[in-house]
């Protein structure tokens, strides 16, 4: 999912005989479930596609900090206002987190933060919608970070080490996030009041196929999947992983007394999974291309935040700089 | 309690709005900040204040004893019931407000809550015990920023030295004085504000030196926010925010 | 002194916990300075738990063997049994170890 706009190379997997020696001893290690550390030899394609991949998670991560903190200053109650602020912050640190892990690979924060604001690099397309209510907080806990779960467990075994490694830590801090929307979701659209029902019905109308457009385009339409898959930077097809999602999301709903947009969506017996209908991926490709709905004003927020920094940043190094020189002096003396 | 304790209460107030309200302006960083390591930082320092709001607040309303919880204080009263200081509610405008402001707050809380541990009132002494932990921390780490940015580059000079003109004339108030303060200091509860005077321009002093900072010599304070007789307007955009949900949806719950 | 546009520097930091028996690494940040770092650790990592013990280290002081390379660093350790915890047989009622 956080994979969702990295292009393919468009050449299909190649086969290991087909590989030079020391791709297809690469391959081999990845193929025996060994992890890649940093120093160790990867084809310039593996390396960067994972930095694209684990850019574009790492900026979700901290563009993903924009719609819920969108609500913090406007949270209903002190414990919400702090569980909100806690999960936000969160996200903060899985950027942080991941902005490290692709470091690993050979570029700089500041690199990966010019490429997300100069559009060279994508976000999850999710975090381009806007918040309207309350129930958007309970809503995008619930959904998206239940979307994102399901993508971020298997990515604990991906071949990558330090990748892997921060999805373990992100996987163990992520286990509140989606029980504190729910909490939120039950205490609206199972405990509240007609209106609080209400909201909680139209977040999850809104939230529903954007949530599902997160795992990315069908796999009849996903050419790079394979490659990915090969190299276990990518564990399962989107289909796959959307139809999990599915099927645990339904049940939930019920229990919420809410019902999911879509009249196609039934259990089928033979496969023993839901038919649902497929997200408009017109409107998906828009979101991609930069026309969601709040697009502009998702990014303008980070370049914001980085251009007002600036000076901090500077000052804090030149600050750091003054006083190793003046501590080199004191010894000199 | 047969009379209601209304002097125990406005000074639990005072003591519960000031987090509270610094608290809300400090969490509108989160996704804004300078650097992912400030982000975390800020947030750090809003869920403290968030917390020590809960405790000051639940204890005010437990003595007001009509029924009322943290929750209906915090969002059910109108600006001229709050008893924050001004200098917590005004914008953050940017990074050297915020963190000149966090400074000058920390450098007042760390003695306050040091001389409250003694207080005669278990509760406010448990209270301040556990805010006074995190209250130091805080300022370490505001001192540092302050003394970072102050001395970094001209331009973080500027910014810092534009910052302590603008936040100075709101720094007086910390130390006002009326019956409430006189009955808490009679009763053990509390001791003067002035009382810690002395300690707060030590600390600020010799930290505004090191920052190469110079601190305005127009002796001026704002007051009205500690007494609730006059807040700035900012007051009222915050709580309107703030207060959006329960104001629009009375009795509703979260 | 001009100033500098450069990004901070990169820090690893170790954590030894309140009973911890020696300094574990949890991740690496940015900061300008060690004691910048330091400060972002406790921010970052612990979350201020209180008695924990921080390291940083910049990250670009450090050297590190090449993990894949399992070549003569790796392999004698291999062979020395007594190195392995589980070479050890104790007594039932020894408790954890």
């Amino acid at each position: 999912m956080y994979a969702q706009s990295i292009r393919s190379t468009g050449k299909a997997v190649q086969s290991l005989e087909d590989m030079s020696a020391e791709d297809r001893q690469f391959q081999e290690r990845i193929n025996r479930g060994e992890k890649i550390e940093p120093k160790d030899y990867m084809p310039a394609a593996y390396r960067e596609n994972l930095i694209r991949q684990i850019g574009q998670h790492a900026h979700s991560e901290i563009v993903g900090q924009l719609p819920e903190g969108n609500w913090i200053s406007r949270a209903p109650t002190l414990e919400r206002k702090a569980n909100l602020l806690a999960k936000v912050q969160d996200e903060a640190g899985h950027g942080l987190y991941l902005y490290c892990a692709a470091e690993t690979l050979g570029v700089s924060r500041d690199d990966l933060f010019g490429m997300l604001h100069t559009g060279k690099m994508k976000y999850s397309s999710i975090f381009n919608y806007p918040t309207l209510t309350w129930a958007d907080m309970g809503a995008v806990g619930w959904l998206v970070d239940g979307a994102a779960i399901m993508n971020q467990v298997p990515l604990q075994n991906t071949s990558y080490g330090p990748y892997a490694r921060a999805m373990v830590r992100i996987c163990k801090e992520e286990s509140f996030h989606q029980r504190q929307g729910f909490h939120i979701m039950i205490a609206m659209a199972k405990n509240g009041n007609d209106e609080q029902h209400r909201m909680a019905q139209d977040a999850l109308n809104r939230f529903w196929y954007p949530s599902l457009m997160m795992f990315g385009p069908s796999d009849k339409d996903s050419v790079h999947s394979a490659q990915s898959m090969a190299w276990k930077i990518k564990m399962n097809t989107n289909d796959e992983l959307r139809q999990k999602f599915v099927d645990a999301t339904v049940p939930q709903a019920e229990f919420l007394g809410l019902s999911i947009p879509d009249d196609h969506l039934n259990w089928n017996e033979k496969t023993n999974q839901y038919n649902y209908s497929e997200p408009d991926w017109n409107e998906f490709n828009d979101v991609l291309a930069g026309n969601g709905p709040c697009n502009t004003e998702r990014l303008d927020a980070r370049k914001k935040a980085w251009s007002d920094g600036a000076w901090v940043r500077e000052g804090m190094m030149a600050h750091a700089a003054k006083k190793a020189e003046r501590k080199a002096e004191r010894q000199a003396v | 309690m047969s009379q209601v304790d209304s002097h125990l209460i406005e000074f639990l107030l005072r003591q519960g709005d000031n987090p509270l309200i610094l608290g809300h302006r400090t969490s509108e960083w989160c996704g804004h900040a300078p650097a992912l390591e400030e982000d975390i930082a800020l947030a750090n320092t809003a869920l403290d204040l968030i917390g020590q709001t809960q405790l000051w607040l639940s204890y005010a309303a437990e003595v007001e004893g009509g029924g009322r919880s943290n929750n209906d204080l915090a969002f059910l009263r109108d600006v001229y019931d709050f008893r924050n200081v001004l200098m917590v509610e005004v914008p953050n405008e940017d990074f050297a407000r915020t963190m000149v402001r966090q400074f000058l707050f920390d450098a007042f809380q760390v003695p306050w809550l040091t001389t409250l541990q003694a207080s005669s009132d278990q509760r406010v002494s448990d209270i301040a015990i556990k805010s006074l932990k995190e209250a130091l921390y805080h300022l370490e780490r505001s001192s540092d920023t302050v003394i970072a940015l102050g001395d970094g580059t001209e331009l973080s000079n500027d910014r810092m030295q534009t910052a302590l003109n603008y936040l100075w004339p709101y720094s007086g108030e910390f130390f006002g004085e009326d019956d409430t303060d006189k009955a808490m200091e009679k009763r053990d509860i509390a001791p003067l504000p002035v009382s810690i005077r002395e300690t707060w321009n030590s600390t600020v002093s010799s930290t505004l030196d090191t920052a190469n900072l110079i601190a305005p010599s127009d002796p001026f304070a704002h007051s009205g926010g500690r007494t609730g007789v006059r807040h700035t307007e900012h007051l009222g955009h915050l709580l309107a925010t703030m207060q959006t949900l329960q104001r629009s949806h009375p009795g509703a719950q979260w | 002194m001009t100033t500098t546009t450069d990004e901070w520097p990169l820090w690893e930091v170790f954590i030894r916990g309140q009973h911890g028996m020696s300094h574990r690494h949890v991740g690496s940040l940015h900061a300008a300075d060690a004691e910048h770092a330091i400060k972002n650790a406790r921010d970052v990592y612990t979350r201020r738990n209180e008695g924990t013990s921080i390291w940083v280290v910049e990250a670009s002081a450090i050297t590190a063997s090449s993990p894949s390379e399992k070549g003569p660093l790796f392999e004698p350790a291999q062979d020395k049994v007594y190195r392995h915890p589980t070479f050890y047989d104790l007594p039932d009622d020894a408790g954890n170890m």
